[in-house]
């Protein structure tokens, strides 16, 4: 009862920073495929989704303020999913 | 309103209708109604299924055509992969027995989400509906085969989307279920009922829908790609239009692989769960089982490449996957041997449920063995994409997953029903079943490493005894079957009154009436031992019997 007090003290304002942080990463992501970066264009862009899913995840989703079991599920099914593209790149990077 | 909730208490869930005829059970959220709702659409599925098998195999009798052509054959096969694997095997356990007994074994009064329950099960009919609309529409029936392999599923004129879009709304039902019994699991255990007090059929059902959750929105983000692909033309997965189709395997099987244990995992927690019912003493190593079923989710997760060692992957990733799938027959084989130890030395009572789980036990590990003649890159080349790599996929889903449903059938048949079933008829079925199973399939294996590929509708002459010998196979396998069934309805119908334990059991299932009331508990239990204390339940027999 006390954490769903809790989440509901979030300032408006940080939703809304976030907000901004979002459309202006989304407007990064589009100006940055415009330019060749060569082969790390992709790093690039899977750095910028992955700060913006980061910031999705934290506020909008409310991990940041949630019991520590929630973040221990987050970072079990991250690490499956980094394992996985690991072993992908064993195929990709290897032809 | 208290009048309602003792008749909620006392009322079996069969008799306690709050609603009127056919509405009792299609709005109902009693997860025991649920979990027949999704039986009865299950034996369907699975009938449809297992006819089309028939006609599969009559069809093999000669080398040419003997009773369809070669198209029907190619729209026959990927049915039968089809409704088999997304509408009866996924599903399956957990989906009929997990939500049936879920709750029960760890002393709760329904799953987390009830509503959100029964919304899974609509889904799984749309899903299902879906894919048989799709066969009477125009350009026929889908004839890509249960993978949906590009680029061919992006070209061929068939029905493709439709059925697409049917897996991919099957596959919301699987990971509702895996959210209802994660959150089930964690939050809904009666006082004292730990982790490590749990039946090892609820630790099998975490694990598996752990996978639920996880690896099935990978496959419905890759169905939903191939539709683009279809739709659009973009040049995700089609070499033509400079897309990678290995990227749709890889894709595919990182949900597809975690999924063999989705269907092969709650059986292992059903397997745990009669034998030392029937053997009358607690299972050997419990915690390692429990363990395992997780390292097996776990390892289950990256080994999806052993599908692709012939498909043209870099031979870095063929080495990589060929040893990490071996680490797979670890934790599967501490589970054959623990079972087997439980045997050794138990007051073995050999009762209809247990022969279907020693005849697992036997196909299983023929299943398992093969498997590593699969995961091993030098004999793969061999035999991949060859009756070799059917028989061996039969052996472990159906002589491991299906074999595992008809055991559990017979095992919870009297608490799910309050009747019992002739058990001489169930085990005479048994025998029939286990010599058609090994004509058909063991046939297969001797085809395959021969060089006889699958998915063809003719084949060489000298391939024809062995097709003959595994065609007769199947209508052995039928007729056992039929016979199994037959004796289940009849005892539906028929059948004497069971009593609530009417096999020794020591789960809280057994401690509650036949059938289970609407409400399981009149008053939710406190657990302070363990889920297969058999000398505790026998001293508790003794001074109830003592003091009457």
């Amino acid at each position: 009862m006390e954490k769903e007090h809790k989440h509901n003290l979030i300032p408006y304002g940080t939703y809304f920073l976030v907000w901004l942080s979002l459309i202006s990463l989304t407007v990064l992501t589009v100006s940055v495929a415009g330019v060749d970066f060569g082969r790390i264009a992709l790093f690039l862009a899977l750095t910028i989704a992955a700060i913006k899913s980061t910031l999705v995840i934290n506020y909008f989703m409310h991990i940041k303020f949630d019991q520590p079991i929630f973040k221990f599920f987050l970072a079990v099914a991250l690490a499956t999913l980094a394992t996985i593209f690991i072993l992908t790149s064993t195929d990709v990077f290897f032809r | 309103m208290s009048n309602e909730t003792n008749s909620a208490t006392q009322l079996s869930y069969l008799d306690y209708k709050p609603k009127k005829g056919i509405w009792a059970w299609l709005l109902t959220t009693d997860h025991k109604r649920i979990g027949l709702l999704y039986l009865i659409g299950m034996m369907i599925f699975f009938w449809v299924a297992v006819g089309i098998g028939f006609v599969m195999k009559l069809e093999m009798l000669t080398p040419d055509q003997t009773v369809v052509d070669a198209q029907t054959y190619n729209s026959l096969f990927t049915l039968h992969g089809l409704i088999m694997i997304f509408l009866f095997i996924i599903p399956g356990l957990p989906a009929v027995f997990g939500n049936f007994f879920l709750p029960i074994q760890i002393g709760a009064h329904d799953v987390a989400f009830p509503r959100l329950n029964l919304l899974s099960w609509y889904l799984y009919i749309i899903g299902g509906l879906f894919a048989l609309v799709s066969l009477h529409l125009q350009g026929g029936p889908i004839d890509t085969g249960w993978t949906f392999y590009v680029p061919y599923s992006i070209r061929t004129t068939t029905n493709v989307i439709l059925p697409l879009l049917g897996a991919f709304i099957l596959g919301f039902s699987s990971i509702l279920t895996g959210l209802n019994f994660v959150t089930t699991v964690h939050r809904l255990r009666a006082p004292g009922m730990t982790f490590f007090r749990l039946p090892l059929f609820v630790w099998a059902l975490y694990a598996t829908a752990w996978i639920q959750v996880v690896a099935t929105p990978i496959v419905g983000i890759t169905i939903l790609l191939v539709v683009i692909e279809r739709v659009l033309h973009i040049g995700i997965f089609d070499p033509a239009l400079g897309g990678d189709p290995l990227l749709f395997q890889h894709l595919f099987w990182i949900y597809s692989h975690p999924a063999v244990y989705i269907m092969i995992l709650p059986a292992m927690g059903v397997v745990s769960e009669i034998i030392p019912t029937f053997a009358r003493r607690t299972i050997f190593g419990y915690k390692v089982i429990a363990f395992s079923s997780l390292a097996i989710a776990l390892i289950g997760y990256f080994v999806w490449a052993h599908h692709m060692f012939t498909s043209g992957m870099s031979e870095t990733a063929r080495f990589v996957f060929s040893l990490l799938t071996f680490l797979v027959a670890v934790p599967s084989g501490v589970k054959v041997f623990n079972w087997v130890a439980t045997l050794y030395k138990g007051s073995i009572e050999l009762r209809a449920p247990l022969i279907y789980i020693l005849m697992f036990i036997f196909l299983f590990s023929i299943g398992g063995l093969t498997g590593l003649v699969l995961g091993s890159l030098a004999t793969n080349v061999h035999v991949t994409d060859t009756y070799f790599v059917v028989a061996h996929f039969h052996y472990v889903m159906f002589g491991g997953t299906a074999i595992v449903f008809f055991a559990a059938m017979h095992y919870w048949f009297p608490k799910m029903f309050g009747k019992m079933y002739n058990e001489k008829i169930a085990i005479w079925a048994t025998p029939f079943i286990f010599i058609g199973f090994n004509m058909l399939y063991f046939t297969m294996f001797i085809l395959g490493y021969q060089g006889m590929p699958r998915r063809y509708w003719s084949y060489l002459p000298e391939y024809q005894e062995l097709h003959i010998i595994s065609t007769i196979g199947s209508w052995i396998l039928i007729f056992g079957l039929v016979i199994m069934f037959s004796n289940l309805i009849f005892g539906l119908i028929k059948g004497r009154r069971a009593d609530s334990n009417p096999w020794g059991g020591v789960t809280l299932e057994w401690q509650i009436p036949s059938p289970p009331p609407h409400e399981n508990f009149e008053k939710i239990p406190v657990i302070d031992h363990g889920p297969y204390d058999f000398e505790r339940f026998k001293n508790e027999n003794k001074n109830e019997i003592d003091r009457s």
